[in-house]
């Protein structure tokens, strides 16, 4: 019975876990963080993941600057210099896709973080070679996120 | 009968008695884990892939407000199993074609867990209505708020888009997705009833009769294709815009600069693509990032859709490299499609067409 009783216990705790987050071609999370602490986590996360942050374009402020209503809303870059540099020169096509960037922008008490879904780059950019860099990026980015979403 | 038991047979009784107990109370707890699990499993799918947009409560966001009592008296569990399989092709809602029939049967049972009375069954029946009769109704009644062509309201539904009071925009009821997942007695249903809690009202505020109503719905009806199309729209635009320029390095950003200005776009910032990385470039080889912006076109944008401020604000890169130099940006013929939100095409093709002519008119 007690072995029983166990099994069920950790059958049920092994469900509460972090939420995955891609959606087909874009990887979204909703964190219950208001916008600040998000924005924190966000770029702890992005460090953590090993990569740099270049810059943090504030969309927001622009808006407001010029009159009009808005909330939070930031775009936040980061990459590998080394990595940016590589492809830079052997794939010249994806300069305009790098470096790396995720929008986060508040509603309500929640914020929302976006990125595109490098797979969808796949399709787009049919060279071979790309396939890992874009499979790790996927990865990297989800974990990212999910830092976000569970705190760790 | 008792005398017939021994001592032995009876411990050998009570013996088998214990492992039935022991039995029933397993089959017990494996029924009950699995009703848990199931109902856990749910509520995870729901949080990985709705929850975004519907809000971990249901109550909405970008996505309409799935725990709405008179959303939830209209949906049928077939309706949501469509839904979620079509998705709404161009408005924002994505297809989980690739979800097994099993997980889409858990989401529903978690969303069915916010249901106070049962989920209505709806029959296939196909009402014979006067589609003229209900063009006319529809443009009096229902295209305020749906559009002139069933193509529903703007925005994606964030704070950018409307106001909070607002708990829902007008769905596309022209929508292949929504057109395939909703029968004519569901769509009957709802005109009928209205939506309480959002600005729907019911067929009798509408001064809507069941007649009109009948043929309210053969209109919308006539939308319906036989067939649902996945095909991308620019599956031949390539991904990048590439333009090579005759000048050098700095006369072509001092171009585009000029360029930028003459199309009434303001120039925000430079900045090297290796900056704030510590990485140097190698001999010859240089890329600055033109950033420019028209804020009125990007606070569109943003209504429209909050998440395009991704590709925001408009960039070209400048790159030399063994003394050549081009000029490139992203082909913003890709965003609606990576999207899913059609309203964003009109936005991209200007984009399209402002890159391009900026390009063009650089390398002149």
């Amino acid at each position: 019975m007690k072995k029983l009783l166990s099994i069920l216990v950790l059958s049920i705790c092994c469900n509460v876990s972090a939420y995955a987050v891609i959606t087909g071609e874009m990887i979204m999370i909703r964190s219950p963080e208001p916008f600040p602490e998000a924005m924190s986590l966000l770029q702890q996360a992005i460090t953590k993941q090993g990569y740099q942050l270049s810059r943090v374009q504030r969309v927001d402020v622009g808006l407001s600057a010029k009159g009009y209503k808005t909330d939070k809303y930031r775009v936040v870059f980061f990459g590998k210099g080394q990595q940016i540099k590589e492809l830079s020169r052997k794939f010249p096509e994806l300069i305009p896709y790098l470096p790396l960037k995720i929008a986060i922008f508040a509603e309500d008490n929640n914020t929302i973080l976006i990125t595109a879904n490098p797979e969808a780059f796949r399709d787009m950019f049919r060279q071979p070679e790309l396939t890992p860099v874009f499979e790790q990026w996927k990865s990297d980015l989800s974990e990212i996120l999910n830092a976000v979403q569970t705190h760790e | 009968m008792l005398c017939l038991l021994t001592p032995l047979t009876i411990r050998s009784l009570m013996k088998s008695l214990r492992i039935l107990k022991i039995f029933f109370y397993s089959l017990l707890l494996l029924s009950l884990s699995h009703t848990a699990s199931s109902s856990n499993r749910g509520q995870q799918l729901y949080m990985e892939n709705c929850s975004i947009c519907h809000g971990e409560d249901g109550h909405g966001g970008m996505g309409i407000p799935l725990a709405l009592d008179s959303f939830l008296d209209s949906a049928s569990t077939d309706y949501l199993k469509r839904t979620i399989r079509l998705g709404r092709p161009g408005r924002i809602m994505p297809s989980f074609y690739w979800m097994s029939e099993t997980d889409i049967d858990h989401i529903i049972e978690f969303i069915s867990g916010w249901r106070k009375s049962a989920a209505p069954v709806w029959s296939s029946h196909t009402f014979k209505g006067d589609i003229d009769a209900g063009a006319d109704l529809y443009q009096k009644s229902c295209a305020n708020c749906h559009g002139t062509t069933a193509e529903g309201g703007k925005g994606s539904g964030m704070r950018f888009s409307r106001s909070r009071d607002l708990p829902i925009t007008a769905p596309a009821l022209s929508n292949q997705g929504f057109l395939n997942s909703t029968p004519d007695q569901m769509l009957q249903h709802i005109i009928l009833n209205g939506r309480t809690g959002t600005p729907m009202p019911n067929a009798k505020q509408l001064n809507l009769n069941e007649h009109d109503v009948i043929n309210l719905v053969s209109y919308l009806r006539s939308f319906q294709s036989p067939q649902l199309s996945n095909k991308p729209l620019y599956e031949n635009e390539p991904p990048t815009l590439i333009v090579d320029s005759p000048y050098s390095f700095d006369e072509t950003i001092a171009n585009i600069k000029r360029s930028i200005s003459g199309s009434n776009f303001v120039h925000i910032r430079d900045q090297s693509l290796l900056q704030g990385f510590n990485v140097e470039n190698d001999e010859g080889s240089r890329q600055m990032i033109i950033y420019f912006c028209s804020f009125s076109f990007l606070y569109e944008a943003l209504k429209l859709d909050p998440r395009v401020g991704m590709f925001l604000p408009c960039r070209i890169t400048v790159t030399e490299s063994q003394g050549k130099v081009q000029m490139m940006s992203i082909n913003p013929k890709h965003l609606s499609q990576l999207f899913n939100n059609s309203a964003l095409d009109e936005s991209c093709d200007q984009m399209y067409q402002l890159y391009s002519d900026i390009l063009e008119d650089a390398s002149l």
